[in-house]
């Protein structure tokens, strides 16, 4: 039973890094830029929680309001920065970003301090389940794990399914030719640059009762994503999905089994997969 | 011309006999010794997000193979931190080269992260509080003591030779064939593999130059401070590395050293509380704002604008 919980805590965590993952690989896939600031949006996201949830007194007014927010952030930084840098080279993408996360953090620290804090758990979803008569399982992971499934399906039908999907599809393999039959592939890139930010961002929302706010949680997970988007292949959904759940498993259950080693384990695995597959599990080509 | 003079301004600051501005500027030569390093692989196309790896575990070597109240020999631990960092990059990179693009960027980070957990978590190197040296390492001959790394002006001169070799030092590799065929890759693989050049090895061998040469700078870097933590390696280290080789200037190895010492004064400047008072202690934001101007506005770096300034001069003096 022990095993079982740590289980669904390595499903909910793998879950999370999915929705963080797939905004990357989705932004890199379509737009062929680096963001290496995606995690200072997951941090953005989750003391936006804490901010909000104090002024506004409840998750549920705090969350609409704050996707609004970091989406038009998207928006701005996509319109005036990234649009300009999709033609370099990645090594200046990665030092724009690189700055971005300094100034964010700073920002931060400017704003929050640099203490830890809590955010309280939606009383609606404050219960634990009972499984035994000992261990019980708290109702709140079971809905960030929920919450996630309903956004990758959703992801799911919008990119394969629409219209829209569609054209974003086309968008990242011949630019010019979606250009030419007319559709603004401007405004699409842009649109797909905020969702993608949103997506980290509502992806720390959510995590934010869990694993509580504090300095430089966005960089820490950033590293984590790479390693999901590398063994998942860059630019595949899918791919993020299965990779996701197989490191928020390792990870999870590598602290229960091996403590000492288990900020290691994901990395170990990662080169095991380079050697056999250095591609990644489902590259889209 | 400009780095002779510049060299001779370097050489002859001990002599001023302050030892604020010696320390300070060992810092940045070993800076530039870690830039130079770096320089040889991203000049070749390989952008790494880890090298902060082979800088900082040259830098656990020399304290672990330090006995704890005697001087260690130079002799002896700089090149056995060297040939650890060398054979390390020759692991990661046989690794990592089997990839490239925007995969070696993220895979050269993820294994720089890796380190760092390695000795964050573990008891290997005193985990997350780090661990000092108490006495830095001696260089003898015969018996006499030649250089001792505890005296300021011995270890400011040491750097200061040491940052020279290493620059002449890549400036041969550079031009050498074996330097020639790296350049040749960057700008195009696939046709240096149909001339029949094995890029794998080419690569393989400027990783494992490039890894050991970080070393040699967290070889120092350790000495100077007489202590490391995890934070060496981390990637933050790696990104702050690569972001003053762009400040320099990419593939002009002055241009590293150019870097280091804009870098560091602006460093100086931006967490100096006189100038910026109770903001100087969030230095970070104006540095990152600066790195976000200069990749937008100055991609090839500050000593593009040299080259700028010198072609208008030549220009003038054709025009006389």
């Amino acid at each position: 039973m022990e095993f079982f919980v740590q289980l669904l805590n390595g499903i909910q965590y793998g879950l999370l890094l999915f929705l963080l993952a797939s905004g990357l690989t989705l932004i890199f896939g379509i737009m062929g830029v680096l963001n290496l600031a995606h995690g200072s949006f997951y941090m953005i996201g989750a003391y936006l929680a804490f901010w909000l949830a104090r002024g506004t007194g409840s998750m549920w007014i705090a969350i609409p309001l704050e996707l609004a927010i970091v989406c038009v952030l998207g928006f701005i930084l996509e319109a005036v920065f990234f649009s300009r840098l999709y033609h370099r080279n990645h090594l200046h993408q990665v030092l724009f970003s690189f700055g971005l996360i300094l100034v964010f953090e700073d920002l931060r620290s400017i704003l929050f301090g640099d203490d830890v804090h809590g955010v309280p758990v939606p009383e609606l979803l404050s219960r634990s389940i009972p499984l035994t008569s000992n261990l019980s399982y708290p109702v709140y992971r079971l809905f960030i794990s929920g919450t996630c499934l309903v956004v990758a399906a959703g992801m799911y039908v919008v990119i394969q399914k629409t219209k829209i999907g569609m054209a974003i599809r086309a968008g990242s393999t011949n630019r010019e030719m979606v250009e030419s039959l007319g559709i603004n592939i401007r405004t699409i890139y842009r649109w797909v640059f905020a969702f993608g930010v949103t997506l980290a961002a509502f992806a720390g929302m959510i995590a934010a009762p869990v694993s509580s706010v504090y300095p430089g949680m966005g960089g820490q997970i950033l590293i984590v994503c790479f390693v999901v988007v590398v063994i998942g292949g860059i630019g595949s959904i899918k791919g993020a999905m299965v990779a996701a759940l197989l490191i928020g498993i390792v990870d999870t259950v590598g602290q229960v089994l091996v403590p000492e080693f288990s900020g290691v384990a994901i990395y170990l695995l990662m080169a095991a997969l380079l050697l056999w597959r250095p591609q990644g599990l489902f590259r889209v080509a | 011309m400009l780095f002779v003079l510049g060299a001779a301004c370097v050489a002859l600051i001990p002599l001023t006999g302050a030892v604020f501005y010696m320390q300070l500027l060992s810092k940045i030569m070993i800076l530039a010794i870690f830039a130079m390093s770096l320089d040889l692989l991203v000049g070749a196309g390989l952008v790494s997000l880890g090298h902060a790896a082979f800088f900082g575990v040259a830098g656990y070597v020399i304290v672990l193979l330090s006995p704890k109240y005697q001087a260690a020999s130079l002799w002896l631990t700089l090149p056995a931190a060297m040939i650890i960092s060398a054979a390390l990059a020759l692991l990661i990179g046989t690794l990592v080269l089997r990839t490239s693009g925007i995969y070696f960027i993220m895979v050269t980070l993820a294994f720089g992260q890796m380190l760092y957990y390695l000795f964050h978590d573990t008891k290997l190197g005193g985990g997350s509080d780090g661990i000092y040296l108490y006495v830095k390492p001696e260089l003898k001959l015969a018996g006499s003591r030649l250089l001792d790394l505890e005296k300021p002006l011995h270890f400011y001169y040491f750097v200061f030779g040491i940052m020279l070799a290493v620059y002449f030092l890549l400036r041969r590799v550079f031009a050498s064939p074996f330097g020639r065929a790296l350049a040749g890759l960057s700008v195009n693989e696939r046709r240096m593999l149909s001339l029949g050049f094995p890029a794998l090895n080419y690569k393989l061998g400027a990783f494992v130059l490039s890894g050991a040469l970080a070393g040699l700078a967290g070889y120092l870097s350790a000495c100077q401070f007489g202590f490391v933590s995890p934070e060496i390696l981390s990637w933050h280290y790696s990104a702050t590395v690569l972001m003053l080789l762009i400040f320099g200037g990419i593939g002009r190895l002055y241009g590293a050293i150019v870097g280091a010492f804009a870098y560091v004064l602006l460093q100086e400047i931006l967490a100096n509380q006189a100038v910026f008072g109770a903001m100087a202690k969030h230095w970070q934001l104006g540095m990152g704002a600066v790195i976000v101007l200069v990749v937008m506005f100055l991609p090839s770096g500050l000593t593009s604008l040299l080259d700028r300034f010198g072609r208008v001069r030549l220009a003038q003096q054709s025009d006389d």
